[in-house]
């Protein structure tokens, strides 16, 4: 039996190939070219005047074009292989006349020659996003709606540290981070965006430097700073999604209580030991974070106020959990974890989902819930007796 | 008298001499959560308040639903279920 390079040589062999400069004059006199590859790739490029019927439609659709099978037609592709089929396949329907480009568009924009290309996106971004937008489910529209995105980071710790750098590489466009703790060397087992030789740096100064290295197209803005209610609803109004790693209560609760009034979507995880939980909050539409867990814990009962350990790699797991949900709510795709809490048990390496289900009864998204004054907001009666005014103290895991 | 398995969280483990999880006995997400008490005398503080009622703070899951949308501690339980006992955490850092 030939194999498929073999058949492809023969096939190359039957066919006339014409070279690229032969394709731009003989397109420059009005000679149809068509190119056969898929959607995805055409929205990213594609030569101008150019024709576009995917290699499966062209049987079915190649009448509708070209009835004349005498007609001189140009076939092209990524590089030649597929228009090298179709051609064989027009020359099977009568089509005597259809020839390939050598090389494909590659060759075609090797040379220089002018290609149409998707808005929004320079050269080097099509470039270096490619693997984002050959999936048809981002393209380059979601690429564009990644580098638009705004998204506020809460913490660039354990959590923060892997969801910066994923969402920087992914091409978030602006970044903010929320952090007032400086790099200490603890950190590092598991603060992956911070480096030995930043040890002492401001955190969101050390995710500025790793941030513009790894991806320049990301505008990084530093609040170093802690979220308190006077500053919160002006911090987070610019952003889109904001992701919650904050290191305890106070701060959780606050950052619910703005959201819902800003409809600010929360991405939100949280780490200890072995063990990770993470939710998406999307107001009005799904519970918010007072839904699953109207009260905060006492103390004993709230490690993040006392001395706890983490594993490192989970907490990389559960930041990378959070960058997927901002990808997907940035783009518009797939379902996120509004109304469910997954919970990750590393020791196991198993998954528990749970529901989560609005309270009609809440007293932040609830049917008849108050708007609540600014001041009140992350409040709750005598809560500063079980872990402090919002936790100032560093704990271990920090 | 139908059998579950409880999930103990984190937190609760070193009550439960560092389990993760464990059987307990029991018609109701009730009585499931009194036989733990039994078992384990410590988690009793931490699970309910000094008028026997469920701390506010502490989720209770039938499998992959919260018992508050269900019968509460008043829920039945079938041989076989899991029992999820989930504190909120706050660690990030």
């Amino acid at each position: 039996m030939a194999s498929a390079a073999q058949s492809m040589e023969e096939i190359k062999a039957r066919i006339e190939m014409i070279p690229v400069d032969e394709a731009k004059r003989e397109i420059a006199e009005g000679v149809r070219i068509i190119d056969v590859r898929e959607q995805n790739e055409w929205d990213e490029s594609h030569l101008e005047g150019a024709i576009h019927i995917p290699q499966a439609e062209v049987a079915e659709r190649i009448d509708g074009v070209a009835p004349d099978t005498s007609e001189r037609l140009i076939l092209q592709c990524r590089t030649d292989n597929r228009s090298a089929r179709v051609a064989d396949l027009l020359g099977e329907l009568g089509y005597e006349n259809a020839v390939v480009v050598e090389g494909g568009i590659v060759a075609w924009e090797a040379a220089g020659y002018p290609l149409v290309y998707a808005k929004g996106l320079t050269p080097e971004q099509r470039n270096r996003y490619s693997r984002h937008t050959l999936l048809p489910e981002v393209g380059v529209e979601g690429q564009v709606a990644l580098l638009n995105a705004k998204v506020l980071l809460l913490g660039a710790g354990g959590l923060g540290s892997p969801t910066a750098l994923y969402l920087a590489a992914a091409g978030v466009g602006t970044i903010g981070i929320v952090d007032d703790d400086v790099v200490d060397a603890s950190n590092l087992q598991r603060q992956v965006i911070h480096t030995t030789d930043r040890v002492g740096v401001a955190k969101t100064a050390s995710a500025r430097v790793a941030i513009e290295s790894l991806n320049p197209d990301v505008k990084v803005i530093e609040h170093n700073t802690r979220l308190d209610a006077s500053n919160i609803l002006e911090l987070i109004e610019p952003y889109d999604v904001i992701v919650d790693g904050a290191d305890n209560f106070p701060t959780r609760y606050l950052l619910n209580d703005a959201t819902v009034r800003l409809r600010k979507p929360v991405v939100s995880a949280s780490i200890l030991g072995f063990e990770g939980q993470i939710s998406t909050f999307i107001p009005y539409e799904g519970p918010c974070y007072r839904c699953l867990y109207p009260t905060p814990p006492p103390p004993e009962l709230a490690p993040s106020c006392g001395a706890n350990g983490v594993l490192g790699v989970m907490a990389g797991l559960m930041g990378l959990l959070q960058a997927n949900e901002v990808v997907k709510l940035a783009v518009g795709i797939g379902d996120t974890l509004s109304g469910r809490l997954l919970l990750y048990d590393s020791l196991g390496t198993t998954f528990t989902e749970l529901k989560v289900r609005r309270d009609p009864a809440c007293p932040i998204c609830g049917e008849d819930a108050p708007e609540i004054p600014v001041e009140e907001m992350g409040k709750f009666p005598d809560y500063e007796l079980f872990c402090g005014a919002p936790a100032r103290e560093p704990s271990p895991v920090a | 008298m139908p059998s579950a398995t409880v999930k103990i969280p984190p937190v609760l483990r070193s009550q439960t001499g560092g389990e993760s999880q464990v059987p307990a006995e029991g018609s109701t997400v009730g009585d499931i959560l009194t036989s733990l008490v039994d078992a384990y005398p410590d988690t009793k503080g931490q699970l309910f308040s000094e008028d026997g009622e469920l701390n506010r703070y502490v989720n209770v899951y039938l499998n992959d639903e919260d018992v508050r949308v269900l019968d509460g501690l008043e829920t039945a339980i079938d041989d076989g279920d899991t029992v999820v006992i989930l504190p909120a955490m706050a660690g990030g850092r």
